[in-house]
């Protein structure tokens, strides 16, 4: 189905963001300027509008899903757009889905640009969640380019979630908050990576909760600081039950920037087993070296290491 | 060929690590330099590979004064150097490290071939990242391929046996034996006997100093006299 309502800008940053061809597969609803640019539901993936009243949606996954992708992307075309909306996700036991999320946001005058998604995940028992986010910043305005994602995340009994989000180039705010509570045997794991550039600020936070038996998570963080950017990753692993918890920071300073990372790790169980590992520093020389003996130039080597690191 | 031409390589503090060498490599062939640790051998690799600016001197290749270019430039010219202590690298996989070696994409079999050499399963290691996770043994091998990787003309491998296990030390030995015959300049620090057994010519250095060259069969007698006495692998200096 083609989506008529999209201006040039958005279909860009749709492309980028949730690799849109013109059009999407299967189940999708598309947030353009706080309004909805285009939706479809299928047998087992219902869209529907936020039932309490809320500006954004909820989205349904049919018990036993064998296997759908569902996209949700969000684009800010303009300036003087503050765009704010509630998604929220039930996914029935046992299904499989995939959801494709992803933020642009585009200014070209002294206006921001704005989208704060505030995400609940109510993820039954056996359920498998995998969701891929990328934000982006474009535009040549010198208003500010914010995305701050929130997200509350629910995992029921044997449920498990995989989120890899993605922030490389353009957004000059950024506030992440990310809370989660795990049952028994769920899972959780949460792939960040982040390049921050030019005066740019970043914030990440994650606030993992493991109530149940067997419960696992595993956050790694991945960035590159450059320029007179800030970056700040704080994390909170609480394990109140037999469980295992993993959390790593690693920054790669250059220029001018500086990043801060205060991991904290509460084992309210003796049995919580729970680890955490933070590097920050410039990249080192040796690495820089040994690709030069490889033939790189210095800047080819840097290039390469960064891209490697983020990939 | 190789040549260094009175290098001297002097630390800040007036330390010295190698003294006023000249030595000649010679090129399509295997040379082993071993001797005594902390004898300059290292320092002596990389002096060839402009990892480390000799002090006064001049580096040669095959008839050119390479004194003042760079690393990368030294690369581009043909010369490789696998690190004693390799680095390692969170994100990039063994293949795209490989890939980075090479120039260019490679095959799955191209992957077979180069991580086979050194005894690693392509498998097994294609997508792992070179980064803790892999042994010392492993990423050794690793860094082993991406010299083999690039196939340039003049290759350097520090220590290649250092944690390398007895099984992939005989496919390494042989991949030597293999890169010998087909005519690539190969110098190879090591200790090993099986190595040295395998060098078209030895080179001892001791002390920063050349103290014994020759071809294997002159020089592996001495050698292994002089540890037989208990003394270093020293058989006499060069020129004295």
């Amino acid at each position: 189905m083609k989506i008529d309502l999209l201006n040039p800008v958005s279909e860009k940053l749709l492309g980028t963001v949730a690799g849109f061809k013109g059009e999407f597969k299967g189940a999708y609803n598309i947030r353009q300027d706080s309004g909805c640019a285009g939706r479809r539901s299928t047998d087992n993936i219902r869209i529907i509008p936020h039932r309490e009243g809320k500006p954004g949606i909820e989205i349904h996954v049919a018990t036993g899903t064998p296997g759908e992708t569902v996209y949700i992307p969000a684009v800010v075309s303009h300036g003087n757009v503050e765009d704010l909306t509630y998604n929220d996700f039930y996914v029935g036991e046992g299904a499989k889905v995939t959801i494709v999320a992803g933020c642009g946001v585009h200014t070209d005058d002294g206006g921001t640009a704005k989208h704060n998604g505030v995400h609940r995940f109510f993820i039954s028992r056996g359920a498998e969640v995998r969701y891929e986010e990328k934000h982006i910043g474009e535009g040549g305005g010198s208003g500010s380019r914010r995305i701050d994602p929130v997200s509350d995340i629910y995992l029921e009994e044997d449920a498990s979630l995989s989120i890899e989000t993605v922030q490389l180039s353009g957004v000059d705010e950024s506030d992440r908050v990310t809370t989660a509570v795990l049952k028994a045997r769920a899972r959780l794991i949460i792939r960040e990576r982040l390049l921050t550039d030019g005066d740019q600020h970043a914030r990440t936070r994650f606030d993992v909760v493991m109530e149940g038996e067997g419960s696992g998570c595993d956050v790694v963080s991945r960035s590159v600081a450059r320029g007179r950017s800030r970056q700040e990753f704080f994390s909170r692993i609480v394990g109140k039950a037999r469980c295992t918890g993993h959390s790593s920071c690693d920054a790669i300073l250059a220029d001018e920037a500086v990043v801060t990372a205060a991991p904290q790790l509460d084992a309210l169980s003796p049995d919580a087993a729970l680890i955490h590992e933070a590097a920050i520093g410039r990249i080192a020389s040796e690495q820089i070296l040994k690709l030069r003996t490889l033939g790189l130039t210095e800047a080819e080597a840097e290039a390469r290491i960064i891209d490697g690191f983020l990939k | 060929m190789l040549e260094l031409r009175n290098v001297s390589l002097v630390y800040p503090d007036g330390g010295e690590i190698i003294r006023d060498l000249s030595l000649v490599i010679p090129g399509g062939k295997l040379t082993v330099v071993t001797g005594p640790n902390g004898g300059g051998k290292t320092t002596l690799a990389k002096i060839f590979a402009g990892l480390v600016a000799p002090s006064s001197g001049s580096v040669w290749l095959d008839g050119r004064d390479i004194t003042d270019l760079d690393v990368t430039q030294r690369a581009r010219l043909g010369i490789s150097y696998g690190f004693q202590t390799p680095v390692r690298f969170k994100g990039l996989t063994v293949q795209e490290l490989l890939e980075t070696s090479a120039g260019r994409l490679l095959s799955f079999d191209e992957m077979c071939d180069l991580t086979g050499k050194v005894g690693l399963c392509t498998m097994d290691y294609i997508n792992r990242e070179v980064d803790g996770s892999l042994s010392g043994g492993e990423i050794k091998r690793v860094e082993i391929a991406t010299v083999l990787a690039r196939g340039t003309r003049v290759s350097f491998f520090d220590e290649p046996e250092a944690g390398i296990d007895m099984w992939s030390f005989n496919g390494l030995v042989e991949v030597f034996g293999s890169l010998k015959r087909q005519g690539m300049t190969m110098v190879v620090i090591s200790h090993q006997e099986r190595i040295l057994e395998i060098a078209d010519e030895i080179v001892v250095i001791s002390s920063g100093q050349l103290r014994d060259q020759g071809p294997m069969e002159e020089i592996m007698p001495r050698l292994m006299a002089g540890e037989i006495a208990g003394h270093c692998p020293v058989g006499r200096k060069v020129g004295a």
